[in-house]
């Protein structure tokens, strides 16, 4: 019995082993100087395991009473979590080298958000859900602040840490609410108390809370005002990271949520979901428009983003996490090369995120420019690229489920959003000419990133890489 | 030829990824390369479509040359043309090599501007010739992209806020249109244009917020997507992008804004708003009507007062088009007929006079009208080229403004006395404005300094001039040809049009009876 459990959650627990046997070894052995092979090993272990998990999972598979699934939507959800933190990982190591920050933890500690990420999707009770909430909330406060002598590091990591502890609480909080109303804490039990008649109103508030902590991960209005001072503070790989594998897993999370422990009350929470979703949206476009600073546009830009995931959530179908699911996964591979175009923006070595000094960037990196000019317009999610399809997803989803005036909502935010990716094409193609241009960013791996995101959003316009049959798959497992 | 379509479709990108990825370096060399190759591609794209124009079945109402291929979420990539779109589709491979010639002076970045001009046309081409809701958004929509660019980067002092303003606006308009779509594609289950011309939205009143929709939901439909169509169009009081957008961009860029770009908002008009909502087209025509006749007489009077001939060329195309509307929501033979007669016709009569404001443009680099007069001294040949465009803009019997304007005067007048009565004012109007630019540039004495040594037309310039001349004048003078091959499309168009209404109208009745 208990050798069936462990076999159901044996990537989780190599990629722990992984993880330990590297920080031990490190330690006793070459400690820093091991960082760089460390890096490349993690980010090999993860595309292995995505691999593995790929191929080899089918079915539904439950392990330990039902605290953890393995389903198809937990498998779609690790599987973009595993490759897009090794494309981050990768991506980081030249740019943590040159500043001294390249220490053997923090590949290691990557790998511990990843096992907590991986928990977090496949978590079918609310313990699971915490600890694999916490475990990887813990490694992300650290690599927040991994840049110890600068303040804005550390008020990163500070400011994180003291938030994501309030919305730890309102999460517990929640949690015990929803255990002491439902008698259970697994999500199959929950589903029955919350399905038998009227939900009971000490449950509506389980729920509501348990959607405030999850939200605040998510970054979603009014949980998100750690995002811009976090997403500026902390080393820009580090920004790279917190956008793109953990967001993957606090929505999957909170689709988990929503639907395993409470899917049979739509109705109670479609209303919260849809109002995140149109505030998130707004925030987003029009706190952006005012930004100079590359970093904190990118973290207004990913609470937007994280409105139209929310607006398929809000759907409360299949189609609608479907949806979600692919407009997750073209986030992400949008957020990796526009994270590799912010780190080659470099002056005499040092990094650059001011916006005005991407002055006519086009005459002198005419490739470079035209990838992140792909990857703007699919970020603002005009046609033909890439971007434009995981709204057009969630559009229908929203607009399918009755929520007409969330689409309409979302596409005029959309307009408005227009307007600060164009603002940097602006910079980069019909700018003034500088005298101190930006003059880095020789890195072969960096480029690879940005040229491969931006050609997948043009090539991706053909069939999407087949991800539109594995989400609905995904989603179906998750939704019946 | 199964794929004759796609292949004109897509030449002019495959020579943009081929200029893109192979052609290296910044001399002279290269950009005489870059002009070159752009040239044979359009040429070569032109030619190719000839056959598309040779193969098409007039007598046939339906889409020929069709191509369906399975695409994602339930979508397809469909293409195909019919009397309606084919004569677009030769419209915009006919201007592009034309266009290219316009810009062989350009000496930035050579490369990227002919790499823009290729991807336009590509989409451009989509936007006529796709049979998918989405694919026909897709095409719509990124053709936003090349445009803002060409403005931007090669654009005017001002080009900045035309871009953005450009962008943003028609932006704001076809967002709505997606939503609209996705509704049809909830409402029908399919995407298939085809399909959804036979697919009968539900036309019964209901009330939102207490305001009653007369027509339900196919009106509100047909102001999503009015509310793209007619800032593409444009029409008044959302035009005003347009006059920004024309004085910014670069002569090439305002051709193919006033040649083609423009006609996506009629054609968009005829494809979707006309055949799948009829009872909301018909509820709204009235607002359709007087917006036009608005449209006619103030774009005329303002663009009497302009300074700037691009600008006042530019108001002169939102007249132009009001007219278009105005004959498309008369929803008869006549109407439609001469709406798309005047949109074909005005391609070739505003990019002709864009580029002759080119022309001086090149030499003189301005476009105040108060810089130039008396050209006619010491430029003979372009002082005719100019008269007869200027002659075809008013509509001058003999010229293809003529049938256009005529048409739909006659097609609104069974409609509407009075909407006919005002918009024929327009036409007056549009005399004065168009001969007082006139008299101002081209006639007089040569009193200014600076046009003392102002040489004619290069034999480059004439040649581009000459295809349009001919067109215009064949087209004035026998018309026959254009006419058979749109007449049965609108035929049927204005049919299923008539039957929809009548059914929907006997519904109304019963609905009302059995009450």
């Amino acid at each position: 019995m208990i050798a069936a459990d462990l076999n159901i959650i044996l990537p989780e627990i190599l990629l722990s082993v992984f993880a330990m046997a590297g920080l031990i070894g490190a330690v006793y052995t070459g400690k820093d100087r091991l960082a760089p092979m460390l890096v490349w090993a993690t980010s090999a272990v993860f595309v292995a395991l995505a691999v593995w998990i790929a191929t080899n999972g089918s079915g539904t598979n439950v392990a330990f009473d039902g605290m953890f699934i393995d389903d198809g939507f937990a498998r779609f959800a690790k599987v973009v979590i595993l490759v897009s933190a090794a494309a981050v990982l990768l991506m980081s190591q030249g740019y943590m080298e040159r500043r001294g920050l390249l220490r053997f933890e923090y590949p290691m500690l990557i790998a511990l958000a990843a096992v907590g990420m991986m928990v977090m999707v496949s978590a079918g009770d609310l313990m699971a859900l915490y600890m694999g909430l916490e475990l990887q909330s813990l490694a992300l406060y650290v690599v927040a602040a991994l840049r110890r002598d600068n303040v804005k590091s550390t008020e990163a990591g500070l400011k994180y840490f003291v938030l994501g502890a309030l919305s730890s609480g309102l999460l517990l909080y929640g949690a015990s609410l929803t255990y002491g109303y439902a008698g259970t804490t697994l999500f199959s039990g929950i589903i029955q108390t919350a399905t038998e008649g009227e939900m009971s109103l000490g449950l509506l508030f389980g729920l509501v809370l348990l959607a405030s902590g999850l939200a605040f991960k998510v970054s979603a209005v009014p949980f998100h005002m750690w995002t811009p001072d976090v997403y500026e503070g902390s080393p820009t790989p580090v920004t790279a990271f917190f956008a793109t594998a953990p967001k993957v897993a606090a929505m999957a999370l909170f689709a988990r949520v929503l639907h395993d422990a409470f899917g049979g009350a739509v109705g109670d929470w479609q209303q919260v979901i849809a109002l995140l979703s149109v505030l998130s949206m707004f925030l987003g476009a029009v706190a952006a428009i005012g930004q100079r600073d590359i970093k904190r546009l990118m973290a207004y830009s990913s609470i937007a983003h994280m409105g139209y995931a929310l607006m398929g959530l809000a759907a409360g179908t299949a189609f609608g996490v479907q949806a979600m699911l692919i407009y997750m996964a073209i986030y992400v591979t949008m957020n990796v090369g526009t994270f590799a175009f912010i780190l080659l923006m470099e002056r005499d070595g040092q990094p650059v995120t001011d916006i005005e000094a991407l002055g006519m960037y086009a005459k002198r990196e005419p490739g470079k420019a035209l990838a992140m000019l792909v990857l703007l317009f699919s970020l603002a999610g005009v046609p033909p690229l890439v971007g434009f399809f995981g709204k057009l997803y969630v559009l229908r989803g929203a607009y399918e489920a009755g929520l007409a005036w969330l689409a309409i909502a979302g596409v005029i935010a959309s307009v408005i959003g227009a307007f600060y990716y164009l603002r940097i094409v602006y910079y980069m193609y019909f700018g003034e000419d500088r005298e101190d241009a930006l003059d880095g960013g020789k890195s072969p791996v960096l480029w690879g990133f940005l040229m491969a995101s931006a050609v997948i959003m043009v090539v991706g316009v053909v069939n999407l890489f087949g991800i539109e049959s594995a989400a609905q798959a995904a989603a179906a497992t998750l939704v019946n | 030829m199964d794929n004759l379509l796609s292949i004109v479709t897509f030449l002019p990108l495959l020579a943009a990824v081929i200029l893109g990825l192979f052609l290296r370096g910044g001399d002279e060399a290269a950009d005489r390369n870059a002009k070159w190759l752009s040239l044979i591609a359009t040429s070569a794209t032109f030619l190719i479509s000839l056959f598309i124009l040779f193969q098409f079945d007039p007598s046939n109402t339906g889409f020929q040359m069709v191509e369906e291929a399975e695409w994602l979420l339930g979508l397809q990539y469909k293409m195909g043309v019919d009397g309606i779109s084919v004569l677009f589709v030769m419209l915009t491979t006919f201007m592009m090599p034309l266009v290219i010639l316009a810009s062989w002076e350009v000496t930035t970045r050579v490369k990227e501007y002919m790499i823009a001009f290729l991807v336009l046309e590509t989409l451009m081409l989509g936007v006529f010739m796709a049979l998918d809701l989405v694919l026909f958004y897709l095409f719509f929509e990124a053709g936003l992209i090349p445009m803002f660019l060409i403005i931007g980067i090669w654009g005017g002092a001002n080009r900045i806020y035309a871009s953005f303003k450009f962008f943003l606006y028609t932006f704001l308009g076809s967002v709505l249109m997606l939503v609209a779509m996705v509704a049809m594609f909830a409402d029908a289950g399919t995407t298939d244009i085809e399909a959804l011309m036979n697919h009968q939205f539900a036309s019964e009143s209901f009330s939102i917020l207490g305001v009653q929709i007369i027509g339900g939901l196919q009106t509100i439909l047909f102001l999503a997507f009015f509310a793209s169509f007619a800032v593409k169009m444009p029409m008044w009081p959302v035009h005003t992008w347009l006059p920004d957008a024309h004085v910014q961009a670069p002569t090439a860029g305002s051709v193919v804004l006033a040649a083609i770009l423009l006609k996506m908002g009629g054609y968009g008009f005829l494809r979707f708003s006309l055949p799948m909502f009829p009872v909301g087209s018909d509820v709204m025509a009235p607002l359709v009507f007087w917006l036009s006749a608005i449209a006619i007489v103030y774009t005329s009077l303002v663009a009497l007062v302009q300074e700037d001939m691009k600008k006042l060329i530019a108001y002169s195309s939102v007249a132009h088009m009001g007219f278009v509307t105005m004959g498309i929501f008369a929803a008869n033979q006549q109407g439609i007929d001469g709406a798309i007669f005047q949109m074909l016709s005005h391609g070739f009569i505003s990019a002709a006079l864009f580029l002759c404001v080119g022309v001086i443009y090149d030499r003189m680099h301005t476009r105040e009208i108060d810089a130039y007069g008396g050209l006619v001294n010491r430029m003979p040949a372009y002082a005719l080229i100019f008269m007869l465009f200027t002659m075809a803009n008013v509509g001058l019997p003999g010229t293809s403004g003529f049938i256009g304007e005529f048409l739909t005067l006659v097609g609104i007048f069974q409609v509407n006395t009075w909407i006919a009565a005002v918009a024929a004012t327009g036409v007056i109007l549009s005399a004065g404005y168009a001969l007082w630019l006139y008299r101002r540039v081209v006639m007089g004495d040569l009193i200014k300094e600076s046009l003392k040594t102002i040489t004619d037309m290069t034999r480059r310039e004439k040649a581009i001039f000459a295809p349009l001349v001919v067109m215009t004048i064949w087209m004035g003078v026998y018309p026959a040809p254009i006419l058979d091959r749109i007449g049965p499309s609108v035929a049927a168009l204005v049919q299923t049009y008539d039957t929809a209404l009548a059914e929907a109208a006997a519904a109304n009745q019963f609905a009302e009876t059995t009450e």
